[in-house]
């Protein structure tokens, strides 16, 4: 399945609770949709994080062909919760696909609200990231939790669950199967499909019977 | 033992809780939000208690305040925070007072960039306040050291009576990384039966203060508390040896630079040169003697310092090496992190001056 199929709305909005990896996966989907000829534009609202932002790969983005709106860089480090005037662009460009980078938890999310009515016209997905390997959301009762949280700040409803369990550089086919034990049992208890299962590519031979949505890892720490 | 992801910040404030931290006073300043927010949280929870204090320098006298009673207490900040801290770190060093601050460490002078950095190596490590006084330095290099030693501090705040600095560079407080929560054995403790929590039976009252009017009652305190040092000189001293066995060229680095220098050191031995790494864990006290000793080594050539400052452990290198071997240094300073090709270059250099 390609990556228009398996996400066909025009804007997907990437949320989820702190550190599930909601920045690698939206780095990813924004360099797959552009890699299969569409015009992507890749939105980092993280106004909660001070590093590790999907800023940082602008050049990355941009060579691909993605275009990033983010903080200007005379803001990019100015720890303001400043957002990009720039986005307005792309919510209302019909001929874009936009992928929004969300900050963590309800708090990050927020910034959706103000966004609400403009988002409510167009063709979206929201969707939210289930990673198993992060204590304070391990169960599916808390993963849960915040999911609906995360609903009641901005207003609108999740429509998809996306399993990006990992471990970092120790993450193992059965880590991304557990994830998706959990990622199944949220989706039970609130009835939002599971879209897919986000995992290195170099896995893929191993979780063939899973829904994949192949990835590199983009967000890399400076020695890596 | 179940393997988990965590950022940092929030491992260092859990790990705090799990070592029996019941008081933590802090004041927010990014890059280490995580640890008071998570405090909020959870500190509560473990039947301990939060504040978010008017400023920095309150918060450090909350510490003195929670540790003067007996209880283990932390407060954590940042480069320009810990600056303000550093009158209460005086103060408890003077009282005896076991607490644990936490630096985690960003771009200065100043209030500088919110990106990491390790600027305040010299603050840290030869005391930010006045007097003579020491404390444990700990540099965690990745997420789980993070977590030991941050639980490990209390332990050695108790035993010494003295405070204990966790020096975290930006990243530290920010990645995210597997660790695993560890069965700890505490350090046999004595009681704290110096602390002001009510006279109960005693006989006399714990008085704590660090006002000693009088010069000649002055100096022998300050000598009882040099014999601390001493002993905290002795005992705590500690670092890491990665590639050292066969290495002619060491490159000196702690924290998370100590990371790029390693994959510096790994893409230099594909180029044919023996590249190891040094990478100190105490920052104080500082494993001067290790490291004179492989000045020492014939094989060793010359060494390379690697910071995100300017040259400040660097200081400690020299004394260590002296004139053995030639030190040279690499750094980037105000939020900048060096590249692992940046360290490459530079240890290529210091390399073709001995071959």
């Amino acid at each position: 399945m390609t990556a228009l199929e398996r996400f066909p709305h025009r804007l997907t909005l990437v949320t989820g609770h702190y550190g599930t990896g909601k920045t690698e996966f939206s780095v990813n989907l924004a360099l797959a949709l552009a890699g299969e000829g569409a015009r992507v534009a890749l939105a980092d609202l993280d106004i909660v994080n001070p590093y590790f932002r999907s800023r940082e790969r602008r050049e990355l983005l941009e060579a691909a062909g993605v275009r990033l709106v983010a903080t200007p860089q005379a803001l990019a480090d100015a720890d303001v919760p400043a957002l990009p005037a720039e986005l307005h662009a792309v919510l209302e460009d019909r001929a874009v696909r936009g992928v929004l980078d969300i900050g963590g938890d309800p708090s990050g999310a927020r910034v959706l609200a103000r966004y609400r009515p403009k988002i409510l016209k167009e063709d979206y997905q929201l969707l939210y990231v289930v990673n198993a390997a992060r204590p304070e959301v391990r169960t599916a009762e808390r993963s849960t939790e915040v999911l609906r949280a995360i609903e009641a700040v901005t207003g609108l409803r999740c429509t998809g669950l996306v399993n990006n369990t990992h471990l970092c550089h120790e993450t193992a086919p059965e880590t991304v199967r557990e994830g998706g034990a959990l990622a199944e049992e949220v989706s039970r208890i609130t009835g939002v499909p599971l879209i897919c299962h986000a995992a290195e590519a170099r896995f893929q031979d191993r979780l063939r019977d899973l829904e994949l949505f192949p990835m590199e890892i983009r967000m890399k720490k400076p020695w890596e | 033992m179940k393997r988990e992801i965590w950022k940092g910040s929030e491992a260092i404030a859990e790990a705090a809780i799990r070592a029996g931290c019941r008081c933590f006073f802090g004041y927010p300043i990014t890059p280490q939000n995580e640890i008071p927010e998570y405090m909020s949280l959870h500190m509560p929870q473990s039947g301990g208690v939060f504040v978010q204090a008017e400023s920095e320098l309150a918060a450090v006298n909350m510490v003195y305040g929670a540790a003067a009673s007996g209880v283990r207490a932390m407060t954590s900040s940042s480069s320009p925070g810990v600056s303000l801290k550093q009158e209460g770190i005086s103060y408890m060093a003077a009282c005896q007072l076991p607490a644990v601050v936490v630096n985690v460490m960003r771009g200065g002078p100043g209030l500088g960039s919110i990106q990491p950095a390790q600027g305040d190596y010299f603050q840290a490590t030869r005391g930010g306040g006045n007097g003579d006084y020491r404390t444990v330095v700990l540099a965690p290099a990745n997420i789980q050291e993070a977590v030991d030693l941050t639980q490990e501090a209390f332990d050695i705040a108790d035993q010494y009576r003295n405070p204990v600095v966790v020096l975290a560079d930006g990243l530290i407080g920010q990645m995210m990384e597997p660790i695993v929560w560890k069965e700890r054995t505490p350090r046999a403790l004595p009681e704290k039966t110096w602390a002001a929590c009510g006279r109960g039976d005693r006989d006399h009252n714990n008085f704590i203060t660090s006002l000693l009017i009088d010069a000649p009652a002055c100096e022998a305190h300050n000598l009882e508390l040099h014999k601390k040092v001493l002993e905290m000189e002795k005992n705590e001293c500690r670092w890491e040896e990665i590639l050292m066995d066969d290495a002619e060229l060491v490159l000196v680095a702690y924290g998370t630079p100590s990371r790029v220098a390693q994959t510096a050191a790994e893409n230099l031995r594909k180029q044919g040169i023996k590249a190891g790494v040094f990478r100190p864990v105490t920052v104080w006290p500082y494993p001067y003697a290790r490291l004179r000793e492989i000045a020492g080594l014939d094989r060793v050539k010359s060494f390379l310092t690697v910071e995100m400052s300017l040259g400040q452990m660097l200081d400690d290198v020299n004394l260590a090496v002296g004139e053995r071997k030639p030190v040279k240094f690499y750094g980037r300073c105000g939020g900048a992190i060096p590249h692992v090709s940046e360290v490459e270059r530079a240890a290529l250099e210091a390399w073709k001056e001995v071959k």
